[in-house]
């Protein structure tokens, strides 16, 4: 593809690519549309189209007259902004997102911190293994999250748990966690538990991009393995550490598998114990699609805000850094 | 009384016997005078392990004959498949025939989902309880659903440890918290039974049991009485005992259930007839050593019990063949060999009272081969089934539920709030959608 000559042989027939007839100039302009149109349409149809749908339910609700009983006692009707002062004024919901940043406030730097250190140490020259430790710290991410859960649910349930059981021969007391705060932890070990592998491939793959010279050269230097961890290694990997951080902020605001799974184990999780797990209930339990779209739509848009806030910031302070 | 039992032991045994035959006279002798304008062919929803081969007999027999063929489409059960219901319906493709619980009857109603089918199933009335049929008629004269299956409520215990611990059967609910306590003080470790918040049928049917009547209706308006002195008096009862301890405040179905059954930790359960389905799989090292007795009452020489659980066969709207449908679903229900399928395949226990008795239903549950009379007991107590009230939010109050008492018995406190959180819930829920409500 570097020659002109090589490229005539791919021309169009009888027309040699030196020569082009305006219609095929024409062609050739419009055939980046042409490329297009699949991803455009599948865009439209299976992202812009739902989410669109969504909004126009939030803005609708059913109202029904007398005792709602046979045809016609139902219709949809404009609902205004109903649905979303509804939704704000809700204390579940705002109690939901407390509660999943309290729970994110474990797990994010928790999973952050583990994924690095451990993606440091495999860079190490010192650690033999690799390989087998890799895939071992990344095999928990390969098991589907609800399977996660259930595992560690059975482990948390004092009366089957070999923990309590361990404890229990040992005569030392044997915590709930399953309730009030150590609840927290046990989800959080749940999310860390399969999250960091992942995270740390990440990591890892940055570190392994970093040329051996830099390495070198601080060497010779004088650094020690520590001061290149610190000083060179991870202000290099700070790219990835803030897509990891990006992503771990919309999987925290999005956490449903672990409290749904860990539900019907015990009494602390209710229903609407996560925003997402409001939402699933309205619109699946009681059957009130409006208000769940309204929900659905302020959860996105927190997350929105949220994440690429934290994108812009972090931009800022790299520019800020490049500037000096 | 034991005259008609063995009467129906006996007819039932000779249905037993001329199996497809007598299946296919009776569809030939009933309907010949009606001809269906071509083959129709039915959807049906439902939940019910193993209605495909149930279905079969249908297609083989009575149904090949009036050219009716239904195809099973298997769902996930609950309140799940009637939001998934409602939506198909919003589309107007909901399949024709559907399996709905009883509660969830007014929602779908109040939906416009399901047929009147008054007409085409009116013969079918006199197989059913009183109460049973009064839930699929929403008390109009209009008929919404053919009952399939029921589940009066029975209290399960331990007979061997029973006697150990020298505890009696309790008659009445006074005499149930004095077992517990009684148990309490003999084996600190262990509980009677536990006061789970995680199936909302079960406290629903011990309300209904002490004559709660959580929905009516005066006019155009519905009345919500869910924090009425009868469920009070419940709440009251349960909650008194979880915070003095007497009983266990952990939900059921979790491992840790399962363990305190199979070893003797719980040594009771308030449950319902389909009981030892689940106790065959939460506790198979206890076989045999289970009884099953009457509910116990609110007051003593009364006989009263809840249903907890139960489902019907209904017609949707939006099915172009009704009159096809409704004939299926009363078959489905009222064909004795069709409910001896069903009691073997998918594990139901009939609500049609002939049913009660016989087939699959003649001899005790394995698991009880040590209560040789279980079935007969067990028909005894259908009859007894208070009746019930459902509104058209049940799947609000069923949530409210959930997160009130399991926060409560948590913490041991007072249930009776918890309650009343409940009755606020449902009616908030109930005028924000425009229902009348009287207050």
């Amino acid at each position: 593809m570097k020659s002109p000559a090589r490229r005539t042989s791919y021309g169009v027939k009888g027309a040699p690519y030196a020569h082009p007839s305006p219609t095929a100039l024409e062609r050739a302009r419009s055939a980046p549309y042409f490329f297009l149109i699949p991803a455009s349409l599948l865009f439209l149809l299976f992202f812009a189209l739902p989410i669109g749908y969504a909004v126009w339910l939030s803005f609708r609700k059913v109202r029904v007259s007398g005792l709602g009983l046979g045809a016609g006692a139902r219709e949809e009707v404009w609902a205004g902004l109903e649905n979303y002062t509804g939704a704000l004024s809700d204390s579940e919901l705002l109690g939901g997102a407390l509660r999943v940043l309290g729970y994110g406030c474990i797990v994010v730097p928790v999973m952050l911190g583990l994924a690095l250190l451990f993606a440091l140490m495999l860079d190490s020259e010192k650690v033999r293994l690799t390989p087998f430790t890799r895939l071992a710290i990344f095999l928990p991410y390969a098991i589907p999250g609800v399977v996660a859960a259930l595992l560690w649910g059975f482990l948390y349930l004092p009366d089957v748990s070999p923990f309590h059981f361990v404890l229990d021969r040992l005569g030392l007391p044997q915590p709930d966690l399953l309730d009030g705060g150590p609840l927290y932890l046990a989800l959080s070990n749940i999310a860390v538990w399969g999250g960091t592998g992942f995270n740390m491939i990440v990591i890892y793959t940055a570190l392994r991009a970093i040329p051996a010279e830099v390495y070198e050269a601080a060497r010779l230097d004088g650094a020690t393995p520590l001061q290149i961890a610190l000083r060179i290694k991870i202000p290099m990997v700070a790219p990835s550490l803030v897509l990891t951080f990006f992503f771990s902020i919309i999987a925290t605001l999005q956490v449903f598998n672990e409290p749904t799974t860990l539900k019907p184990l015990t009494n602390s999780v209710s229903t609407t114990w996560s925003p997402l797990m409001k939402v699933y209930q309205d619109a699946f339990g009681n059957g009130d699609i409006h208000a769940a779209a309204a929900q659905a739509t302020l959860i996105a848009l927190a997350t929105l805000v949220l994440s690429f806030g934290f994108l812009r910031a972090a931009n800022r302070r790299n520019k800020q850094e490049a500037a000096r | 009384m034991p005259y008609t039992k063995r009467r129906r032991l006996v007819s039932s045994a000779v249905a037993v016997a001329l199996g497809a035959t007598a299946l296919a006279a009776c569809g030939s002798s009933s309907d010949d005078g009606e001809t269906q304008a071509g083959p129709v062919s039915l959807t049906y929803w439902t939940w019910a392990p193993g209605m495909d081969k149930v279905v079969d007999l249908w297609n083989e027999g009575p149904g090949k004959k009036e050219r009716i063929t239904v195809t099973v489409k298997k769902q996930a059960s609950g309140d799940t498949l009637v939001t998934k219901i409602l939506t198909a319906h919003k589309a107007g493709k909901a399949p024709d025939l559907v399996q709905a619980e009883y509660q969830a009857l007014p929602t779908l109603v109040s939906n416009d989902a399901l047929a009147d089918i008054a007409d085409s199933v009116e013969d079918a009335k006199g197989e059913f309880a009183e109460g049973v049929w009064q839930q699929t008629t929403l008390g109009t004269d209009a008929v919404y659903a053919v009952p399939q299956d029921i589940g009066p409520m029975m209290f399960y215990y331990r007979e061997d440890l029973f006697k150990e611990y020298g505890l009696s059967v309790p008659a009445t609910w006074e005499e149930f918290a004095e077992t517990a306590r009684k148990l309490k003080k003999a084996a600190p470790d262990k509980d009677l039974t536990t006061f789970s918040a995680n199936d909302s049928g079960l406290f629903a049917g011990l309300a209904q049991q002490a004559g709660a009547r959580w929905w009516t209706t005066s006019g155009d308006k519905w009345k919500v009485g869910i924090n009425d002195d009868a469920t009070r008096k419940v709440a009251e009862f349960w909650g008194g005992l979880v915070e003095e301890g007497a009983v266990d405040n952990q939900p059921m179905y979790t491992p840790a259930w399962n363990k305190a059954l199979n070893t003797g930790k719980q040594i009771a359960w308030v449950s319902a007839v389909w009981a030892p389905g689940t106790l065959t799989t939460a506790a198979p090292d206890t076989k045999g050593k289970w009884a099953m007795a009457p509910l116990p009452q609110w007051n003593e020489g009364e006989s009263s019990t809840g249903s907890w659980g139960g489902s019907s066969t209904a017609v949707t709207t939006d099915s172009g063949h009704k009159e096809a449908a409704a004939k299926f679903a009363a078959w489905l229900n009222t064909d004795a060999d069709a409910l001896n399928a069903l009691a073997k395949e998918s594990g139901i226990y009939p609500a049609s009272t002939s049913a009660q008795l016989s087939g699959a239903f003649a001899g005790p549950p394995e698991y009880f081969s040590n209560q040789p009379d279980f079935y007969e007991k067990a028909a005894g107590i259908a009859k007894t089934t208070a009746p019930s009230a459902w509104g058209p939010n049940v799947n609000v109050a069923y949530t409210t539920f959930k997160d009130a008492f399991g926060a409560a018995a948590k913490n041991k406190s007072d249930f009776t709030a918890a309650l009343d959180t409940m009755q606020q819930d449902t009616v908030a829920d109930l005028k924000k959608q425009g229902f009348g409500v009287a207050e």
